[in-house]
């Protein structure tokens, strides 16, 4: 019997603990939106921190996207074929990468790319007494340090995921059309017939811009909150990957019921 | 040291404790206007925190700590900022920003805080890497120079907007014997030229007994002892005489609290 009772109160503890945890970061996350006026009103230290997030993640998008194209003009040739539809191999390409691959694949490179970064500079600031000094100094850290990466964030990931459907596209091209010989008119026609601007690569933007602000809000509240030892530091910047990726998988299922209901 | 007038910093009846562990107890200081205060103790005595429930960092259980007359725990976040515009600290290992260069660690403060031009910023940041002898330092980044010389940065950022109460928080340790001289005798220079109150916190006895006015020795959290360092020279507590004279063992024990070595090595069971 109080095997059982110990069971049931260590389910209600992590209940607990879990409900209090989700509380702690949402005030946090409203903390950093209201110091956010403040910081948006430097837009200085947004766009150097912008240029900063986006570089870190530069190439190994346009790298990624590449592949992904080239994966996809591969495997949608093969499955297209056997109907007699690869014609159809841009608009599969397109679809594929504005919709999905593009955000999501975005989103967890940029977790494991400039979030890990973000975790870890904002630990060892903390660690190394840098905020505490700021602070002492009053200057609020949410906003001079943690708001301009964050909104640097928002802004870098809708342009990285853009820059990865391009590159996926033409990487789809590559392989559909140099190489397998698919025909370039059907392939760019197809491409502009049936990818909608609003419907397609507005809604693409948009699950990006969410997904910017997850990954980029896991990031800097991980860091912000680690224990200033190198062991919580290095924890923290693991906890970023994870929970930043389990985020962008259950919103991208979010958001694509919500968008592409018909 | 009782007149509120001439004192900066008041602390009266405080408690302070990290959950059950007490860290503070019943302590009283008096940090009077224009003087250097040494507030000395071994580690983990509680120094520190003092340091941080000035800052306001930290709020205690009971009791109070004013400064400028502000009772510092019932301020809001607003007035919390605007107090601590006047104060400015020296964290332990300087925490100096390791991205920007001296001149701009020093500079931060002034861009932060005011709508000076680049122009009088410049001015203002040389004249205080001057005062610290670093001027010629000033597009090194913080990587690029010694443990002293960052310490002695971190006090040119630290007074950077000429503030009425300096607080050092260990500006001594793991410094060479001559970095030590120069940072003593630049925390009295630079206390006496701008007219601050300065908190030293530190176990250095030579160093603190000779710029200090005043000098508190705390241990367990608490006022063991207290005088200039004139008197705590000639005094017969043992606890100061302990601290002063460097003696292995005394009122402060060389053992951490605890079983015996006999209990540990089983040696009365065995007998």
């Amino acid at each position: 019997m109080n095997r059982i009772l110990d069971i049931l109160a260590g389910i209600g503890r992590t209940l607990r603990d879990s409900v209090a945890a989700i509380g702690f970061a949402t005030r946090f996350f409203f903390n950093l939106l209201g110091v956010s006026p403040g910081a948006l009103r430097r837009p200085g230290l947004i766009s150097e921190q912008t240029h900063f997030i986006g570089n870190y993640s530069l190439v190994i998008i346009i790298v990624s996207g590449l592949f992904v194209g080239m994966v996809l003009g591969l495997q949608g040739y093969i499955t297209l074929t056997p109907y007699g539809a690869e014609q159809k191999l841009g608009q599969v390409v397109a679809l594929a990468l504005v919709r999905e691959l593009g955000p999501v694949v975005t989103a967890l490179l940029f977790a494991g790319r400039a979030g890990t970064s973000l975790t870890a500079q904002i630990g060892l600031m903390k660690a190394g007494e840098q905020l505490s000094a700021m602070e002492m100094m009053a200057i609020n850290p949410v906003q001079r340090v943690l708001a301009p990466r964050f909104w640097a964030g928002v802004i870098a990931m809708p342009i990285l995921a853009t820059i990865f459907s391009a590159v996926g596209v033409l990487g789809g091209y590559l392989v559909g059309v140099k190489l397998i010989g698919v025909d370039e008119g059907a392939f760019w026609s197809q491409m502009q017939a049936n990818v909608d601007v609003q419907a397609d690569v507005m809604n693409g933007v948009i699950k990006s811009f969410v997904f910017g602000i997850a990954v980029t809000f896991t990031a800097l509240f991980q860091g912000y909150h680690a224990q200033p030892t190198p062991e919580d530091v290095s924890r923290a910047t693991t906890r970023t990957v994870v929970i930043a990726s389990l985020m962008v998988w259950g919103l991208d299922f979010v958001l694509t019921a919500i968008m592409f209901n018909k | 040291m009782n007149c509120s007038v001439t004192n900066l910093v008041e602390i009266r009846d405080l408690h302070f404790a990290y959950g059950e562990r007490s860290i503070l107890s019943n302590l009283q200081m008096d940090f009077p206007r224009g003087k250097v205060v040494a507030v000395m103790g071994g580690s983990g005595c509680g120094k520190t925190t003092v340091l941080r429930l000035i800052g306001g960092q930290i709020r205690p259980q009971s009791g109070s700590v004013s400064v400028a007359g502000e009772i510092v725990h019932k301020l809001d976040t607003d007035g919390l900022y605007r107090l601590r515009r006047k104060m400015g600290m020296l964290f332990q290992f300087g925490a100096l920003f390791t991205d920007l260069s001296v001149f701009e660690n020093v500079a931060f403060p002034l861009r932060e805080h005011t709508n000076l031009t680049e122009e009088l910023i410049r001015d203002l940041v040389l004249m205080k890497l001057n005062a610290v002898g670093l001027r010629n330092a000033a597009q090194l980044k913080p990587a690029e120079i010694s443990g002293g010389m960052a310490r002695r940065v971190a006090v040119a950022r630290a007074v950077a907007l000429d503030p009425e109460l300096v607080m050092y928080d260990e500006p001594f340790a793991g410094l060479d014997p001559i970095s030590m001289g120069v940072t003593a005798n630049l925390i009295r220079r630079l206390n006496d030229a701008l007219g601050s109150t300065s908190i030293l916190v530190s176990h250095d006895v030579h160093e603190c007994f000779a710029i200090a006015d005043y000098v508190y020795f705390m241990s367990a959290g608490k006022i063991v002892a207290q005088g200039t360092p004139a008197d705590l020279r000639v005094s017969e507590d043992p606890y100061v005489k302990q601290f002063v004279h460097a003696a292995p063992d005394g009122p402060v024990p060389f053992h951490y609290p605890g079983k015996s070595l006999a209990d540990d090595l089983g040696l009365e069971a065995r007998a």
